[in-house]
């Protein structure tokens, strides 16, 4: 495993169509996991108005925020339908059952403070 | 001069690789070939054919004595490689002997995986691997038992096999559906229902835990849950390992497997190896066609000759008969990637492509696979379809000459093509129909009752309204549920009903579902019909419902949550109230406000630390208020005779039993009573979905009325002289409001639509009454729980981070 990446966990912690956050010192990553079982990582606040999207309804290859129901691609976190806006995506990926984000990209998430 | 070439394994892959050789240059090398296995090389992918007794071994053998004397290779079958040494190029025999080679091939294929259960080296537990496995199987016959662990390909090959021969057997998966990696769930739907046809027991989502024995003999093989299945003989079949032990010991780059080049040279230059025992760019291969083109370039390399191995996409078919399965390339979602599916309920026909730049990057198929070879094609060649892109599902036939549109391939439908599977009714039938003045949907349907029945044709009828009529006939745009089904809810509830549909994937495929897993609009509502009317077939699905359901709390505007816990009939204690005070305390609780429907409300508590919370107020007797279900909520009270002196009965008794008897039942929307204990009517029993008024002689109660967004007083459902009647009506209601309203309608509106006198004449049947409270009353014993000690008990992880980079940061 290449230790540009670092494992947060098994694919299984994450439940199919759902998500699990990832925190970090300037706030939380949300990685997804779809009934497909592919993974995305993306920030987990809504560009609208901040709802936490790794609690809302995963279908297809998109997510659905709980608060307003504006809906977001999942790779590229641009806004679906009449809706503008656009939320950051991460690099993940799976290996053999775990779930790995880019070693760069949290160490960035870190030096914050 | 011959070179000598030993080859370790005789395989399909190795077995191929010395095919070519031969042909290309007989007298290269002087060839010795080890087996462990104490016979030549067989078709492994036949075994199954082998085992439903389709076949015979001899049929299946690829390699006979003859072959391999006619090629000169010695053949030493049965015997093992012990030791390599790399430097002085030679082998080791088991029996001592030492043989030089000048190239040496592996070819050792893989090793089945056993999970390590407790168990799991009794008597009676196998692999499907080899002829023994296969003629261990076949020994089995309908008067035994077989489990077989794996709804892989090889595990459902197994287990059709033995079936064919009658023996009873049950397939344990562990993911959500059969061959996960190959089918999509629409597909995985389709196989397990036809292999229940073939009387296999299909068990998913089943956790293996213990294999029991007696005497040192397989008995049963238990579950996670507690379910015990006996068996005389438990296959494995969840996968193969690279058997890589040999080269590893040689000291040859190993990874998975062997590690090999784009020649199939390992990392010694005089080493190759192929097969499954290879990894190659980071892949491992079990299926047979990458394999005979690795064994094709291993013969160019052996030959000096330039040759690359190439990874291609691959495909899959089922062998097992009856079951027409395929799939091939990638058909996971994703940006830019479209679905184009295709269901026939009728036929049960799946198929699904998906496409990328205008390019199919992937199949699957169910049902029907005569044209799989021709969308194979299209995916290995990689052209661009935009041309015939709208017709592209229905295969080659309906290609070629001009592009084809939806509307002209129905007009090309000959007068005797079946539009209406149900009734029967084709399109000569219903172009007559129109000519004699059926000039729309609901006219054709009258008079044909073509799309009357299941309802899935109703587009295909629509369209040859529009081509019999031309411009006259515009088709409808109808209130569909979403944009996943041109149904309305209340067609998909009436099919759920009638035609039995018990899972969100029989939904989506006996419906016609246009997307491959729904969307944030149809599957709440899917997941709430079917747990409604299927209360015990049906698995609630926490995916499928919105965050504040999944959660027990409410989602607040910055994703805190608020924790309402239930206090019947608006009563609390003093025990109850200082237990809410600690907690508030405890967790740091913002807000605390006291809501409209009589109980307090905690805001803003953090979201991992709710599992915390509810255990804190749960030991104090105290259970989920349901206060963010579409469920019911509240049922408010007024104090009543026992205290008011205007109270004719006692309200809040009755309050509390409503309470006690509705609470934890799911609804198509949140539910709101109310009792008030005389017609000065102080808990507002007149604007809830259901209020009772006491009244001197009995209760008067009323139904469908709102304090929302509309404001409605109820109407009267009833005037009943006891607290049973009561509690037998508004029970009645509840269910009958449960079995047929829309998702998100509250009462009020679904009685404007079926009218009050309907309902009356459902609840006021004392047959109808009995079997609605009948069926109330067992989907409550399954559904009647406190969430928060289940979710406190058994998913408290869910609700923390799956990592904290926080802490790390703080260093």
């Amino acid at each position: 495993m290449s230790s540009d990446w670092i494992d947060i966990g098994a694919l299984e912690d994450i439940p199919a169509r759902g998500a699990r956050v990832v925190k970090t010192a300037m706030g939380c990553v949300a990685v997804f996991r779809t009934g497909a079982d592919e993974v995305f990582a993306l920030e987990n606040s809504c560009p609208h108005k901040g709802g936490p999207l790794s609690e809302g309804i995963v279908h297809g290859n998109k997510v659905t925020c709980p608060l307003h129901n504006w809906v977001f691609s999942l790779e590229t976190g641009e806004a679906q339908g009449a809706d503008e806006g656009t939320v950051p995506t991460y690099p993940a990926r799976i290996d053999s059952g775990r779930v790995l984000l880019e070693h760069s990209f949290l160490q960035s998430r870190m030096a914050a403070e | 001069m011959t070179m000598k070439l030993i080859v370790i394994g005789a395989g399909m892959a190795s077995g191929r690789a010395l095919e070519h050789l031969f042909d290309a240059d007989p007298d290269a090398y002087d060839v010795t070939l080890f087996n462990a296995e104490p016979r030549g090389n067989y078709n492994r992918i036949m075994l199954s054919p082998v085992l439903s007794g389709e076949k015979t071994y001899d049929e299946i053998l690829t390699h006979d004595d003859a072959w391999y004397e006619e090629n000169g290779v010695t053949c030493r079958f049965g015997e093992k490689i012990v030791a390599i040494d790399r430097d002085a190029k030679t082998v080791t025999a088991d029996n001592g002997d030492v043989l030089p080679y000048d190239k040496l091939l592996f070819g050792t294929g893989s090793n089945p995986f056993m999970i390590p259960l407790p168990g799991h080296d009794l008597e009676g537990v196998i692999a499907y691997r080899d002829l023994e496995d296969t003629e261990r199987m076949m020994s089995m016959g309908p008067d035994n038992k077989v489990v077989v662990i794996g709804g892989g390909l090889l595990g459902l090959e197994a287990a059709a096999g033995m079936a064919a021969r009658g023996v009873n057997v049950t397939v344990v998966h562990i993911m959500g559906h059969l061959m996960e990696r190959q089918l999509d769930e629409a597909a995985g739907y389709l196989l397990r229902k036809a292999l229940m046809d073939k009387n296999i027991t299909v068990k998913c989502s089943a956790n293996s835990k213990e294999i029991v024995g007696e005497n040192g003999q397989v008995k049963a093989l238990m579950l996670d849950d507690g379910t015990e299945l006996p068996c005389d003989l438990l296959v494995m079949a969840v996968g193969i390992r690279p058997n890589v032990k040999l080269a590893q010991d040689a000291g040859l780059a190993v990874g998975k497997g062997i590690h090999v080049d784009d020649q199939m040279l390992t990392s010694d230059e005089n080493v190759l190896a192929v097969g499954e025992c290879v990894e190659h760019n980071g892949a491992l291969f079990g299926l047979v066609a990458p394999l005979y083109d690795q064994a094709k370039v291993v013969a160019k390399t052996l030959l000096g000759e330039d040759a690359a191995f190439v990874q291609k996409s691959l495909s899959t078919k089922l062998k097992v008969t009856g079951c027409d399965l395929f799939s091939a390339g990638d058909f996971a979602d994703g940006e830019g990637r479209e679905d184009i599916v295709f269901r026939d309920p009728a036929r049960g026909v799946y198929k699904r492509l998906v496409l990328e730049e205008n390019k199919v990057v992937g199949a699957v198929f169910y049902g029907d696979t005569a044209d799989s070879n021709w969308f194979f094609g299209l995916i290995q060649s990689g052209e661009d379809v935009s041309e015939m892109r709208d017709t592209l599902i229905f295969g080659p036939a309906y290609q070629g000459g001009a592009a084809l549109d939806p509307m002209a391939a129905v007009a090309a439908l000959p007068d005797d093509a079946e539009i209406c599977g149900c009734n029967g009714v084709s399109k000569g039938d219903i172009v007559a129909a129109i000519n004699g003045g059926a000039t729309d949907l609901a006219a054709v349907r009258a008079t044909t009752k073509a799309s009357g029945s299941c309802g899935t044709c109703t587009g295909l009828v629509e369209q040859v309204l529009g081509v019999t009529l031309g411009d006259d006939f515009v088709i409808p745009a109808a209130a569909s549920m979403c944009g996943c089904t041109d149904l309305t809810h209340e067609d998909v509830r009436r099919m759920i009903k009638s035609r039995e549909l018990k899972s969100m994937q029989a939904v989506f495929q006996e419906l016609g579902w246009k997307t491959s897993c729904g969307c944030h609009v149809c599957r709440p509502a899917l997941n709430f019909y079917l747990l409604a009317d299927w209360p015990v077939e049906y698995q609630d699905d926490p995916q499928s419902r919105f965050i504040n359901e999944r959660k027990h709390a409410n989602i607040q505007k910055d994703g805190t949550y608020s924790v309402v816990p239930r206090m019947w009939g608006g009563m609390t204690t003093p025990k109850e109230l200082r237990a809410i005070a600690d907690a508030a305390e405890k967790y740091n609780v913002p807000t605390v406000h006291v809501t409209g429907g009589q109980r307090i409300d905690l805001l803003g508590v953090r979201g991992e630390d709710l599992p915390a919370i509810w255990r804190d107020l749960n030991a104090a007797g105290m259970v989920s208020g349901h206060a963010y279900a579409k469920g019911l909520r509240t049922v408010k009270t007024c104090v009543g005779k026992d205290h008011c002196r205007f109270g004719t009965q006692d309200s809040t008794g009755l309050g509390i039993q409503i309470e006690k008897k509705l609470w934890g039942s799911w609804t198509p929307h949140k539910v709101k009573l109310a009792v008030s204990g005389c017609p000065r009517n102080c808990a507002e029993a007149t604007c809830k979905d259901i209020g009772v008024v006491c009244v001197d002689s009995g209760y008067q109660i009323g139904v469908a009325g709102a304090a929302g967004m509309d404001v409605k007083e109820t109407e009267r459902l009833a005037d009943v002289a006891t607290e049973e009647e009561a509690l037998e009506y508004i029970t009645a209601f509840m269910q009958l409001y449960r079995e047929n309203a829309k998702y998100l309608d509250r009462p009020y509106k679904w009685v404007a639509k079926v009218g009050l006198d309907w309902v009356k004449e459902q609840v006021f049947d004392e047959a109808t009454r009995t079997g609605l409270i009948a069926r109330f009353e067992f989907s409550q014993s399954i559904y009647q729980k406190d969430p928060w000690a289940e979710e406190a008990k058994k998913a408290e992880e869910k609700y923390e981070p799956i990592a904290d980079f926080k802490l790390e940061a703080a260093e």
